[in-house]
């Protein structure tokens, strides 16, 4: 008699299918798998060949946004908290800017540090890396102790770190890095990266303490605490992860482009929490995969590179990107409200 | 068949068709994912009667009220309202119709100010088209004095403790002046006190016709008000009788299907040494000078108003809402508590008198919920959880407090209230506390599971656990405690020993 199915049945069965039956990235796989095949049927339409049998073209997508997939692999964790993380792109050119100080080969004219000998990667590579923590632990403290909204904590790093990176060479590009450094950024070694991370993270969330109480306090922060959840500390541990992730970002990009410039990574921040919450990370907190991101960061890829083959103008792929991402959080609205009714 | 729509235009014109029933709802199904919540169930409402709805945890009462309140749609089944077929598509709906309900947890939003949650979605407009905040104040002063609730209209809720927060639930709901008003448990977070005073307010509705559900886990208040009641088993109807016909085994055998042995199985067990020590301790503006000892099997319960600082205190040793002055000795060495954190460490448990705000991870998944405090220092070993041994004793432990569910993997969101709070219990007892302090244990939990969770806190205190226990239920404090501290205004009034601690000489020190 009855055949209208009501929000919450939807959302029941959501939660029955949850981890034992389907995985709840199969979806966004199935978006992902969509996406790809629009463009090859465009492709064969309008360019007149195929979008998907080109090894090359799908190896520079990938490639392209592997520093994304960076950013956003510690970016979904501080979202997973509930919290959110502006200033990843900032960190980006920041820890570029910085790392490549520290990796100019004294082959060439050295616009930092001239009198300094070639240094082992391993100590420009170290320096980023500890640029990024140090920033991502300013954020996590600073959220954590004065309980400022994480939103205007990171945005504040945002506007800082950038100003570092301009002031570093008084907006000079860093040029003319060591071999060793750039091999970091060579060949498919920035997938490597992406995916060694994405591994490592995925683990770290699904089975490890860390990643039970990252979720747990993203789910109800109050109850976290009772439960013996030092929530402060753990804050300051994932913020400084997402900071040292962005880092890494940072070297990879400088070491690919072989130079540091003081724009590098804007709006990285942007791509990354979109790749998170296209990837089924919500907002609200609580809930969110690697594996999810990982997607979300690919179906990125996917559309610029389309786009780029389709030869759609770079403003209206600009539009069209930023519909999708509206699109993606709306989903993610609609989600958390079919749960709650 | 009428549309809602209609039946709310009938309504407004006064011209409402009589009927014997306000509310019938026959042969209603509902599924969930591996769970039948409901099996071809009826239930028929009167105008002018209180209709106590019966039944175990997970029986079903909650989903059957919340198809009713227009936030399910039945899988099958009809909805006649007056007589005429109705299809509830949401709350709002529902309440077009003057079907109002109280939830069994609160829905209060916390930073808004009482008044403003009452009269969400409908505040009052001044000619500009803004909220009208000085019609809104009087509306609830009014509302406030006619119900002879004394809350300040322009607090913030999360200023509110728990029991008056319930009290703006209920003002809440009487203001939509329904015609069906159902109470999903609103005496579980009352005292005496309170229940009295809800008790009038329920009377005078019910001689204005309208017909009232009452949802409770509490048999004495089944007595006292409803005028029927239906009890459900397993999502199955079992019968509807006049309460007056019956006796509380009556109900408990409908409910069960089985007799309940002995209610509180208080056991003496060997008290040995002082574990907690609480000396003058204080919480500025909360509660002074409250000291007290409780030695290891030893189950100090804790009396009082509403209001009068016996959660506060809980908080306080828990390390929630650190002290401001005062000490507080573990086994005789002092130690400093400034967060749950350390708390467990010093190995004590606390469970919440709030559920949903202090206790459950309400996204998370069963196994999540209970794992949460004793991944503090167990089942990690090198930073990994040994998910084998820990989803083992989970299963284990759930099995023990018969948490009703398909499987530990479901949300505990979709739990029904009372296996809720199960699996908070379990979250604390896997900790393998040795001060354990329970606020309000037995919370939206049925008699069966009751006696059960009594027999735990006494196995417990065997085992040497000095228990505080803080219940608004007198009899159950009464039953359960080898001595009573009873509370009043933030200062200790008093602390009897079991065999001086009665009914009256409680209620004298908790009114002082
Ligand atoms: N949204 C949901 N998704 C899945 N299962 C649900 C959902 N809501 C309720 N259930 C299940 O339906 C059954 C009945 O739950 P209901 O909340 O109606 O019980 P109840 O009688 O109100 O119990 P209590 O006395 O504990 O409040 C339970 O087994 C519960 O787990
Ligand atoms: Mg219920």
């Amino acid at each position: 008699m009855n055949t209208n199915v009501t929000a919450n049945d939807a959302a029941g069965h959501g939660t029955a299918h949850g981890r034992r039956k389907l995985p709840p990235e199969l979806n966004i796989f199935l978006v992902l798998i969509g996406i790809a095949l629009v463009f090859e049927v465009l492709g064969w339409l309008f360019v007149g060949q195929s979008f998907l049998m080109n090894p090359q073209r799908l190896t520079i997508m990938i490639l392209q946004v592997s520093v994304i997939g960076i950013i956003a692999i510690g970016v979904t964790q501080v979202i997973i908290t509930g919290g959110i993380d502006l200033s990843s792109g900032s960190v980006v050119g920041m820890t570029a800017m910085i790392a490549a100080g520290f990796a100019q080969s004294s082959t060439w004219s050295r616009v930092m540090y001239p009198a300094l000998a070639d240094l082992p990667a391993i100590v420009p590579i170290a320096i980023g890396l500890l640029i990024g923590l140090v920033a991502g632990l300013i954020n996590g403290a600073l959220i954590a102790y004065t309980r400022i909204p994480p939103f205007i904590a990171t945005l504040g790093m945002m506007v800082s770190a950038r100003g570092v990176s301009k002031w570093y060479t008084k907006g000079q590009p860093v040029s003319g890095l060591t071999d060793q450094f750039t091999f970091i950024g060579s060949g498919i070694w920035p997938v490597v990266i992406f995916l060694a991370v994405a591994v490592i993270f995925h683990i770290a969330l699904r089975y490890t303490r860390y990643g039970k109480f990252t979720y747990a306090i993203g789910a109800n922060v109050q109850a976290a605490r009772v439960s013996g959840i030092n929530v402060e500390a753990h804050l300051v541990k994932v913020y400084a992860i997402a900071g040292a992730l962005a880092g890494l970002a940072g070297l990879v990009t400088a070491a690919r482009a072989q130079t540091a410039q003081a724009g590098m990574g804007v709006m990285y921040e942007l791509d990354a929490i979109a790749a998170a919450v296209i990837g089924g990370t919500s907002l609200a907190g609580g809930v969110g995969r690697i594996t999810g991101t990982v997607i979300g960061t690919v179906i990125l890829g996917v559309m610029t590179s389309g786009f780029t083959f389709l030869r759609v103008d770079a403003y209206y792929q600009e539009i069209i990107k930023g519909a999708i991402i509206v699109a993606a959080v709306v989903t993610d609205v609609y989600r958390q409200k079919k749960r709650k009714t | 068949m009428i549309s809602p729509g209609t039946m709310a235009a009938v309504r407004a014109s006064g011209a409402v068709p009589s009927s014997e029933y306000l509310l019938q709802a026959e042969g209603v199904r509902k599924e969930f994912p591996g769970v039948v919540a409901l099996d071809d169930v009826q239930f028929k409402l009167k105008r002018g009667t209180v209709h106590a709805l019966m039944g175990e945890n997970g029986a079903g009462k909650s989903t059957l009220m919340k198809i009713l309140a227009g936030i399910y749609t039945p899988d099958h089944g009809e909805i006649r309202l007056r007589g005429h077929e109705i299809q509830l598509k949401s709350p709002l709906d529902a309440l077009e119709n003057g079907i109002a309900m109280i939830h069994q947890e609160l829905n209060l939003m916390p930073f808004m100010t009482v008044s403003e949650n009452i009269w969400i979605r409908r505040e009052p407009k001044n000619r500009f088209g803004f909220v009208d905040h000085g019609e809104m104040h009087r509306k609830t002063a009014e509302l406030f004095k006619r119900l002879k609730i004394h809350i300040d209209p322009d607090i913030q809720v999360r200023e509110l403790s728990v029991a008056n927060r319930q009290m703006v639930e209920i003002a809440k709901a009487v203001s939509y002046e329904s015609d069906v008003l159902i109470m999903d448990e609103p005496t579980s977070a009352l005292t005496d006190r309170e229940v009295e005073h809800l008790f009038e307010i329920i009377r005078d509705l019910r001689s204005h016709g309208i017909g009232i559900v009452y949802i409770t886990h509490k048999m004495n208040e089944l007595f006292e008000i409803a005028d029927e009641f239906s009890v459900f088993r397993d999502g199955k109807y079992i019968g509807t009788h006049a309460s007056s016909d019956v006796t509380r085994d009556d109900i408990i055998r409908m409910m069960v299907g089985r007799e309940i042995t002995q209610m509180f199985p208080k056991e003496d067990v060997p008290i040995g040494e002082v574990v907690l020590s609480v000396k003058n301790l204080t919480l500025k503006g909360v509660f002074h000078d409250v000291s007290f000892d409780v030695r290891a099997g030893e189950i100090l319960g804790l009396a009082g108003l509403v209001g009068s600082g016996r959660s506060n205190v809980a908080e306080t040793i828990f390390g929630v809402t650190p002290a401001t002055s005062g000490t507080i000795a573990i086994n005789g060495k002092d130690v400093t508590i400034d967060s749950p954190n350390t708390a467990i460490r010093h190995r004590m448990a606390f469970l919440t008198e709030d559920r949903k705000d202090t206790g459950c991870l309400l996204i998370l998944d069963i196994l999540e919920n209970m794992q949460i405090a004793v991944l503090q220092d167990k089942f990690v070993k090198n930073g990994f959880v040994q998910e084998g041994a820990l989803t083992k004793v989970c299963e284990e432990m759930s099995r023990k407090l018969r948490v009703k569910t398909p499987n530990l993997s479901e949300r505990i969101e979709n739990l029904s209230g009372g296996n809720q709070q199960k699996v908070l219990i379990g979250r604390w007892l896997l900790t393998n506390p040795r001060i354990l302090i329970l606020d309000e244990p037995t919370r939206g939990i049925d008699v069966g599971a009751k006696a059960e969770i009594h027999r735990f806190v006494t196995e417990l205190a065997k085992d040497g656990v000095a228990v505080i226990m803080i219940s608004s239920e007198l009899p159950e404090v009464l039953g359960m405690s080898d001595r009573v501290m009873v509370m009043h205004e933030g200062r200790v009034t008093g602390i009897l020993d079991r065999a001086e601690a009665t009914q009256v000489k409680v209620m004298e020190l908790a009114a002082r």
